[in-house]
């Protein structure tokens, strides 16, 4: 660790760096150029900055807060699903856990984490802008954000709530006797956070784009943020105003959704579902872009068939919002919107096939190495393809009556929240650290959480399929005592505690290498993107001039052709050598 | 609209629940083909990923390969062959769920209420289970079905059947039980602090251990108990069995098309005579249109109207008022069957009693009749 205990100048490592300042804490002047981190001090500086790197960093820390309170809910559910009896809480407290593990990391984990940090701090990075269009919004989403998640958890440490992630009337608005208001109430709020972000990031992608950046020659993890802002945009006022309407209903009796006072409670779940299947490809998509950079980085080949995987992550942004009724298959829709609902969804399971066998075929002929990112992204493809096709069990009618409600929709959506979204997650945080922090992660660790992740994972949801399929109904505190049953609960149940064991390792390595981890230059794997021809961590104004692209999209050259355009100190243009050796 | 299933005899697999009814084979072979293309589909990725991951292994820190821009054959192929396979899915998928949704005519009818948390059963003979349901192996089953309060949702998986059970409306799925045991019986729906609670068992018991089952403890038909409510609750003061009283005649009128005062035409079924009893001025039947006919929300339950419902049902037209009885009704109600109440207990659900319109209607002559209007 001799690396860390000096200064290093990326630009000129044989140079002395400057001086530390002496006001100022030893690990705050450790990088030899200016950066976004070392440009201002104090606690002011954070919370009132309007750079989109800084602001990405708030999200990071909110939002693994938020995280972990969601996985702690997440082991207390599969603890007491350990034995057959509901015998470690009360059925109540077991509701109300299920629920706010839901809300919790649906909300607050999900929609926000990859767009709000990763997001956040690459999109104007990859286009070559110095900003977001709208930095002081920007900030504002992020305010928003922590008001709704505060007030959410106010209200979840004042009671709770157990309706189910799914608020269903009339459960929600006439018989649930704990803070649905509240709770809704803080969706609410959070929900435009979600909605500035969304905005902002198109209209930076519209209108921000450095000279020769044209719309092809976009990272794909642009344009997968493109058609997740338009999710965002579209969608989010949709559950905004279903939220507000089920909070009139309990307080005020409108008689929208009770049928005592005329209202039709299915009704509710078109709502409901016409925001939240969407919201699903807001969780996802993201996830799909970082994949398309990390596999093509790791194996220095472009994405094969790159319009291809671009305008797939359009098509699933419009189709997704056709599908929504395949989440009502046995509320007494009619047959027939069932089979269009159904037709339409095997539609939209295409884009993502097309998704799948591009990464894959990217791979061919690649220099394919497997540094801890690349890890994640190959176990997302394999996870998100099993994802994806049970997604086909459930989108076949008479297949659905079987198995909706039960573990296997569980399974299911674990399988695309948690091998999907969080592998992604895990990629994306892993393949930019270095550029977020000018750090690099211990790779031996790296890949040894990437492995005991996924077994972890594996061994938590697979066996949650054969439960499903068996019939254990979701959302159950108490299960039949079949003696089957109780064993795959078990094994779900152990692999859910090495799945929280590996979420720990990088918890605990990420803040290590923050202080001790090796420096990292500019374009440590190397990569092609524009972010990685600035310094790491970059400048608050991200480039010393405005980069003009003259080459496509993950066009490999020799690392030592890429120019570095830096800024502060090592300002103008200066080419950088070599990768990190290991 | 049926759609015949083919026949499918299919042993039981590993990790899935007894094959209890007509349709669980059908669910299962469904299962099998989707599992075989995930199966193949999964293989496939992660095969080429491990095998390009090892053979195009980075040698040399500096290598760059020679970059492959794309296909359009290729991206063609597997865009249309998944869609092909997709479609082969839907297809399937989609009869097998008429099949599940569209209750057989011939169908025995049990009426189910779910509440916070049990689930109510009753017989068309009168008896009346909580949180079992018995039932004879070979009878089709139709339960009618809706819920005092939240949503509920009743499945069984060794019969491979759920439907939601909505308050408000009524809901229907039906099942043929091919095996006699006890299977579970679940809410489904996320319903309040004891879900989990609210469950039970299906029995599926021999024709003769069934009809034993039944002899103990039969209480009053629904219809029977419903003419009571009839008269209780003062309906017979206005809706006149032989002559045209302040509403209209109710004799003969289930399942038939109705004129309303707008001008449409609404089909008199389970749905509309709840709506008639807790909404009246919802539809106003064509002539009626200034009656003030009060509201009975909050005066009958859920168990209370199903029992309305089924002595409507149970009346047939004056005679001399046109059309057949109500058991010869058009055909398409899809509830010509089950009706006679009174019937049910000398054959019950059996499925090789007359279950025909007809053979409904010629048994019901020779019985009391105590249902009937006074003709």
């Amino acid at each position: 660790m001799s690396a860390a205990d000096t200064p290093v100048n990326p630009m000129n490592p044989a140079a002395p760096a400057a001086p530390p300042r002496a006001d100022a804490p030893e690990w705050r002047t450790r990088f030899a150029h200016t950066n976004y981190l070392n440009a201002e001090y104090g606690i002011k500086s954070w919370l009132l900055t309007k750079d989109h790197k800084r602001i990405a960093l708030l999200y990071l820390i909110s939002i693994t807060i938020f995280f972990a309170l969601g996985g702690a809910y997440a082991i207390a559910i599969r603890l007491e699903l350990l034995t057959p009896a509901g015998d470690l809480v009360q059925p109540h407290t077991y509701n109300k856990l299920f629920t706010q593990h839901g809300i919790l990391m649906v909300f607050f984990f999900l929609i926000p984490s990859i767009p709000a940090v990763l997001g956040n701090f690459l999109v104007p990075l990859m286009i070559g802008a110095k900003d977001l269009a709208f930095p002081r919004i920007n900030l504002l989403s992020w305010y928003i954000y922590l008001v709704g998640g505060i007030f959410t958890i106010w209200a979840l440490l004042n009671g709770g709530i157990d309706t189910g992630w799914t608020f269903y009337v009339p459960y929600s608005t006439t018989f649930s006797n704990t803070y649905v208001v509240a709770v809704g109430l803080g969706i609410f709020i959070t929900g435009f956070s979600s909605i500035l972000t969304g905005l902002n990031f198109i209209v930076t992608i519209h209108t921000m784009r450095a000279p020769g950046m044209t719309w092809f020659r976009l990272p794909l993890f642009i344009w997968s943020h493109y058609a997740t802002s338009l999710i965002m945009i579209l969608g989010t006022p949709v559950i905004a105003i279903t939220i507000l309407l089920v909070a009139l209903e309990r307080v005020a009796h409108i008689g929208i959704f009770d049928p005592r006072l005329g209202g039709d409670p299915v009704l509710f779940q078109h709502f409901f579902w016409f925001y939240s299947h969407p919201a699903v490809y807001i969780m996802v998509l993201p996830g799909m872009g970082v994949i398309s950079e990390v596999v093509s980085t790791f194996s220095r080949k472009n994405i094969f068939g790159y319009s291809f995987v671009a305008f797939s992550s359009l098509a699933i942004a419009v189709f997704g919002f056709l599908v929504w009724g395949h989440h009502l298959f046995t509320s007494s829709q009619s047959v027939y919107a069932g089979m269009i609902f159904s037709l339409i969804s095997f539609a939209v399971a295409i884009p993502s096939a097309v998704k799948v066998f591009n990464w894959t075929a990217t791979l061919y002929r690649g220099s394919i190495s497997y540094d801890t990112p690349m890890l994640y992204a190959l176990s997302f493809i394999g996870l998100f393809t099993i994802g994806g096709l049970t997604g086909l069990f459930l989108a076949a009618l008479g297949m659905d009556v079987h198995l909706t409600d039960t573990y296997f929709i569980v399974a299911h959506f674990h399988y695309i929240m948690v091998g999907g979204t969080l592998s992604a997650y895990m990629a994306g945080l892993h393949m930019w650290w270095p550029k977020i922090t000018g750090r690099m992660y211990p790779e031996g660790w790296g890949r040894f959480a990437a492995l005991v992740l996924f077994v972890g994972f594996n061994l938590t949801f697979f066996p949650q399929f054969l439960l499903g399929y068996m019939g254990m109904p979701r959302r159950y505190h108490a299960y039949a005592p079949d003696p089957l049953w109780q064993v795959l609960n078990v094994m779900s149940t152990a692999g859910a505690s090495i799945l929280g064991f590996g979420l720990l390792i990088p918890a605990v390595y990420f803040i290590w290498s923050m202080r001790y981890g090796k420096f990292a230059p500019p374009n440590p794997w190397p990569a092609t993107g524009l972010e990685w021809r600035t310094l790491s961590p970059p400048p608050t104004e991200n480039f010393a001039r405005t980069p003009v692209v003259t080459w496509e999209a993950y066009e490999y050259r020799p690392v030592e052709e890429m120019e570095v355009i830096g800024a502060g100190d090592a300002e103008g243009v200066q080419p950088v050598g070599g990768t990190i050796s290991r | 609209m049926q759609i015949p299933l083919p026949k499918i005899d299919l042993p039981r697999l590993p990790f899935t629940p007894e094959q209890a009814s007509s349709t669980a084979g059908h669910v299962d072979a469904l299962y099998l083909y989707l599992v075989a293309i995930t199966l193949f589909f999964s293989v496939l990725v992660a095969g080429l990923i491990f095998y390009f991951a090892v053979k195009y292994r980075r040698r040399t820190p500096d290598e760059i390969p020679r970059p492959i821009a794309g296909s359009l054959p290729l991206e063609t192929m597997w865009t249309v062959i998944p869609l092909l396979i997709a479609m082969t899915i839907f297809v399937w998928g989609a009869s097998l769920y008429f099949a599940l949704y569209r209750p057989p005519r011939d169908a025995v009818e049990i009426f189910v209420v779910g509440k916070q948390w049990m689930w109510k059963f009753q017989h068309t003979e009168g008896q009346r289970e909580i949180n079992e349901l018995h039932v004879p192996v070979g009878a089709k089953v139709k339960l009618t079905m809706t819920t005092e309060d939240v949503i509920h949702s009743l499945a069984v998986p060794a019969f491979r059947i759920r439907s939601d059970v909505v308050p408000g409306r009524y809901t229907y799925v039906w099942f043929q039980a091919t095996k006699p045991g006890r299977y579970y019986l679940f809410c489904t729906e996320y319903c309040g602090t004891n879900h989990s609670g609210m469950g039970g068992y299906v029995v599926v018991q021999e024709q003769k251990e069934y009809q034993a089952w039944l002899a103990g403890g039969a209480n009053e038909s629904p219809a029977a108990q419903g003419e009571k409510l009839f008269q209780s609750l003062g309906c017979a003061s206005c809706h006149k069995m032989d002559v045209q009283g302040r509403g209209p005649m109710l004799a003969g009128l289930f399942g038939k098309p109705q004129k309303m005062e707008d001008g449409q035409e609404v089909v008199a079924d389970e749905a509309y005579i709840r709506e008639s009893i807790l909404d009246p001025q919802a539809k106003r039947v064509l002539g009626f249109g200034s009656v003030q006919m009060p509201s009975f929300r909050g005066q009958v339950t859920e168990e209370q109207l199903l029992d309305l419902i089924a002595y409507i049902r149970s009346l047939s037209a004056p005679p001399g008022a046109g059309g057949g009885t109500i058991n010869t009704a058009a055909p398409g109600n899809g509830n010509t069957s089950g009706i006679a109440p009174d019937t049910q207990r000398m054959n019950p659900l059996s499925p090789t009693a007359p279950r025909g319109p007809q053979g409904a209607q010629n048994t019901n002559t020779n019985t009391q009749g105590s249902n009937r209007p006074p003709q």
